[in-house]
């Protein structure tokens, strides 16, 4: 059976954000314990080992695996330029003399006397971490990266696409209903965070890419214009890597949905504040969902108190959002929660609750199609 | 192993940690309690025992019988108290994931691709020295993969060793890092023997390398035996072992820990075995499909990773297309209004249908996800290619096509389980659901699991076939009933078959559904005399005489067609499926007089 409680997406005020930042491979820590810093800023860094290259030296040359060594000019571990000689024929007439060059600079990493098979590493690739979010580096984490730790508001969305970007937050839209157009998005939201309503028009996009914004944050997006954006269709939701010019932050779902009024109200608030997004989005084991983070250094962290946050039951009194059709994205109030389990009209027999919606119509939906709204 | 009074089995997967009681009891092994708690692996507890320890107090709460004495399970039983074996199986921290390697796509990599699947693995990409990618491409795609094991194989032993040692060469210079942690990845090699010495001195620097039995000795026998062994050797000395709590959960049980598809795949072989029959199974869950199947004794398993009815069912609409799902769907759809809902399925996967129509899209979805996943399983469940040809090179990467082993005509069982198709509101949505996707042929028996206990068994059957065998056909089964469908098509409206069920007689036209009830546990002899276009497995117009068995929806006469074919025209279409759905009594909005109701077994 489905789980009969879903927890609810973060949307509050105060809280302490902590990030780890970690590098992919072992590297290089480049900051102390107890700074500032910067989400620009570069924290750690790293040496990714070049990629390979393979040039088959024997069928090139034409001559046996076992006989590659005598023709190679370089030796393994040997550095060597791109266009430079790699291996040569030595023939009587040097007409029929025949050369190898190397595709790539970098360095001989190996040559195979079996397959006549010569590898080429490329130079290594540095790699830089920053901090993503502006902060103090609570903990390093040697070699590896280090924790970065601020007070802020926090909105975490149900789905993403992109990686991590900051910016100062722009509210477009008038209220969290009105949908964001290629109209709402202005000269003046280069390099900030658009902040829209219920749905994000395919427009937008465009229009946002043309001005240099970094980042939209939205109710509702259609599958549709997500499959134009991307270019493909998305099939499995992990993301994070996609390259379409800014990042995505849906907080609702699929379809034209009103973005929550808190989570609309709190980032009107904020708005002019710098904030750091990520799209990056894992609904399988070891969920991950994007997020809009505004650190507020003005708050002394020890006065936040760490709730807990426990997956208690939902109560009479709740207010929860309807995540599945025909009533996808109401919100509404828990009035009644009948133990017994029930029979819907699909004749699945599940829990249930009942819940007055805005306007006073009561429905009963199963437990498992609702979430909580909590901050 | 002695006689054994109770005996307590886990399944740790992902998200639920899953025990049974099994007991002896007059009438032979029977599963008799059930207890689930939510697993342990990841943060904060990190330690799978909890989980299982949760899940054992479920037992003994609902049992009454004491198993647990502080943290240590009582063995062996003393009448009320303890049990005399604990098993366990697992796939939480994502399973065993495995990149395979072989020199010729459809021959060694493809045996390569089948031995890790068979032992329970998720292959993450299967490398070739003829799969169109250039060298630093592969190399760059092993880079990124992370993957728990390696399984190299390639080159016939005697023959030719350049071309595994270019992939070992890729492999060295790719050093992948393992995914759990640890110092290096195990890496079997399973090719030519020839090859060992090269093999050694590439990868033994970079690998925790192993060396087997070549899995292709020659082209014509499959050796996949002691490479699979290993495999789960090294599971569970390296992939089990980094896992949190594993170490002392392996301290508890009285046999190897099995991977869980692994176990779900040797019950399905063990009873195919000692019943002589063919059988197909299906997992559907939220991310992935398993199909396993044995037919003639060889045993096939495939791993759809990106279809299922939650985490993936975008993927389902992406790979199936709009058009193949909505064939199924009686009503009219917006697409965009069926993209968003999907969508939300994806990103919000606990949800359940709540409408009617919900249902039914639901069941669209579902019948995609089977059909394609068994598409897949087809084109790996195959002879082996490059049979009785000389072995040259130009023919050594001949891709002939080989026959799939999956007759459907001799499939005497389909197996089903997952969520959509075990909680199905009604039984028989879960029948028509296996019958559109497998389109069953002659006479099929439709059975699903009824609380996805397979896993549980399989890990039994290794320490005691009977009583996994007698829990498996009494307590996990729910039989649906029996399927006769004929091969052919003919005129809508026209006589397809006649036949005789018991006492019972009648006739079925082309077109058409029939349900005749024959309930749990029941026998009958049937006798079906097709029309001359129509052959039920004895030749074409040819009678067909036998025992049948029914199940909670009965006997079902399939006069569809094979294969199943939906009219290009939408509103003949739609008005098809409301015939048929009304012809199974599928769902509350669907009843037709005078047809025979199947609201059983829930």
């Amino acid at each position: 059976m489905a789980h009969a409680y879903t927890p609810g997406l973060m949307v509050t005020d105060r809280t302490i954000v902590r990030k780890q930042r970690l590098l992919p491979i072992e590297g290089e820590v480049l900051v102390d314990l107890g700074v500032q810093v910067r989400a620009e800023d570069v924290v750690a860094r790293a040496f990714l080992p070049g990629k390979v290259q393979n040039l088959n030296v024997a069928h090139l040359l034409g001559v046996e695996p076992g006989e590659v060594r005598k023709y190679m000019t370089k030796v393994e571990g040997e550095d060597v330029e791109a266009g430079e000689i790699l291996a040569e024929t030595k023939p009587l007439l040097k007409w029929f003399k025949r050369q190898i060059r190397s595709p790539v600079g970098g360095t001989i990493e190996s040559i195979s006397d079996v397959t006549g098979q010569v590898l080429l590493r490329e130079p290594p690739e540095p790699l830089e971490l920053k901090a993503y979010i502006d902060g103090r580096v609570v903990e390093l984490l040697p070699g590896q990266g280090v924790v970065v730790e601020t007070p802020s508001a926090l909105v975490q969305g149900i789905f993403g696409i992109g990686g991590e970007a900051t910016g100062r937050l722009h509210i477009a839209v008038e209220a969290q209903d009105e949908v964001l157009t290629a109209e709402h998005i202005l000269p003046e939201h280069r390099d900030g965070i658009v902040v829209g309503g219920s749905l994000v028009e395919a427009g937008a996009f465009e229009r946002a890419k043309e001005i240099g914004v970094k980042g939209i944050v939205v109710g509702g997006i259609r599958d549709l214009d997500l499959k134009e954006l991307l270019g493909y269709e998305l099939g499995v939701a992990i993301t994070g890597t996609e390259d379409v010019g800014f990042v995505l932050v849906v907080t609702e779902g699929f379809g034209r949905i009103d973005m929550a009024e808190r989570t609309f109200a709190l980032l009107k608030r904020y708005e002019g504040h710098k904030a750091s997004i990520s799209g990056a989005t894992q609904i399988r084991a070891g969920v991950i969902r994007p997020e809009v983070i505004i650190p507020r250094p003005e708050l002394n962290p020890e006065d936040i108190s760490e709730e807990e946050v426990e997956a208690k039951g939902i109560e009479v009194g709740d207010t929860v959002r309807l995540i599945r059709a025909p009533l996808f994205g109401r919100i509404g109030k828990v009035t009644e929660l009948p133990p017994e389990p029930t029979e819907i009209s699909t004749e699945s027999v599940t829990r249930v609750l009942e819940v007055e919606l805005e306007g006073g119509k009561r429905v009963v939906v199963p437990r498992a199609n609702v979430e909580k709204v909590e901050g | 192993m002695g006689d054994l009074k109770a005996i307590l089995v886990t399944d740790c997967g992902s998200t639920t940690t899953k025990a049974i009681l099994i007991e002896k009891r007059p009438e032979g092994y029977r599963q008799t309690f059930r207890g689930e708690a939510p697993t342990t692996v990841e943060a904060p507890f990190e330690d799978v025992t909890r989980g299982v320890l949760n899940a054992i107090h479920e037992v003994e709460e609902l049992s009454g019988r004491k198993i647990l004495d502080g943290e240590r399970i009582m063995t062996p039983a003393r009448s009320d108290e303890g049990v005399d074996l604990y098993l366990s199986t697992s796939s939480a921290g994502g399973g065993l994931q495995m990149l395979v390697a072989g020199v010729v796509l459809r021959m060694t990599a493809e045996s390569a691709q089948r031995c890790a699947l068979g032992a329970g693995a998720i292959v993450m990409d299967v490398l070739a020295s003829n799969d169109g990618r250039p060298g630093y491409e592969k190399i760059d795609r092993i880079r990124k993969l992370r993957p728990d094991m390696i399984l190299l194989s390639g080159g016939t032993d005697g023959g030719t060793i350049s071309h595994v040692v270019e992939l070992a060469e890729y492999l060295a210079a790719a050093r992948p890092r393992p995914r759990l942690g640890g110092d290096k990845i195990p890496l079997i090699y399973a090719g030519n023997k020839d090859a060992r010495e090269q093999i050694r001195r590439i990868l033994s620097e970079h690998f925790a390398l192993h060396i087997t039995e070549n899995i292709r000795p020659v082209l014509e026998r499959e050796n996949l035996g002691p490479a699979r062994s290993l495999i789960h050797e090294l599971f569970l000395q390296h992939v089990m072992a980094q896992a949190p709590g594993y170490s002392e959960l392996m301290e508890w049980v009285g046999a190897d820990i099995m991977p869980t598809p692994a176990a779900v795949g040797y019950m399905m072989e063990t009873a195919a075995r000692r019943e002589g029959l063919n059988l197909l199974g299906v997992d559907i869950g939220g991310a992935t499909t398993d199909v396993f199947s044995v037919f003639g004794g060889a045993f096939n398993r495939t791993v759809s990773a990106n279809l299922g009815m939650s985490y993936s069912v975008s993927n389902v609409l992406a790979e199936a297309g709009l058009e193949k799902v909505l064939r199924w769907v009686p009503f009219r759809v917006d697409e965009e209004e069926l993209r968003d809902r999907v969508k939300n399925k994806t990103i919000r996967p606990t949800t359940i249908p709540q409408t009617l129509e919900d249902l039914k899209i639901e069941h669209a979805l579902a019948r995609e996800a089977l059909r394609l996943a068994f598409a897949q399983h087809r084109q790996l469940a195959v002879g082996l290619r490059g049979v009785h040809r000389e072995r040259s090179i130009s023919d050594v990467f001949r891709q002939e096509e080989v026959e799939s082993l999956i007759d459907m005509m001799t499939c005497d069982m389909i197996i089903g389980s997952g969520g959509v198709l075990s909680h199905a509101p009604r039984r028989s949505q879960a029948m028509m659901l296996l019958m559109d996707a497998y389109e069953p042929l002659g006479f099929t028996r439709l059975a699903v699991d009824s609380i996805f206990m397979m896993p549980h068994l399989g890990v039994l059957a290794k320490v005691d076939e009977d009583a996994a065998s007698q829990v498996f056909w009494k307590d996990c089964m729910v039989y649906l009933g029996t399927c006769i469908a004929p091969l052919g098509h003919g005129k809508r409206g026209r006589r397809c078959l006649r036949f005789r069920v018991g006492d019972l007689e009648g006739e079925v036209t082309f077109g058409d559904i029939k349900v005749v009830p024959l309930g749990y546990g029941q026998e009958a002899d049937v006798e079906v005399f097709p029309e001359r276009d129509f052959d039920l497995g004895a030749g074409k117009g040819k009678s067909v005489r036998a025992k049948v068995r029914g199940g909670v929806v009965g006997v079902v006469f399939d006069c569809r067609g094979r294969p199943l074919m939906l009219p290009e025209d939408e509103d003949e279409r739609r008005k098809l499926l409301r015939k048929w759905a009304k012809q199974m009594d599928l769902y509350p909005d669907s009843r037709e007089e005078g047809n025979f109701g199947t609201r059983f077994g829930r």
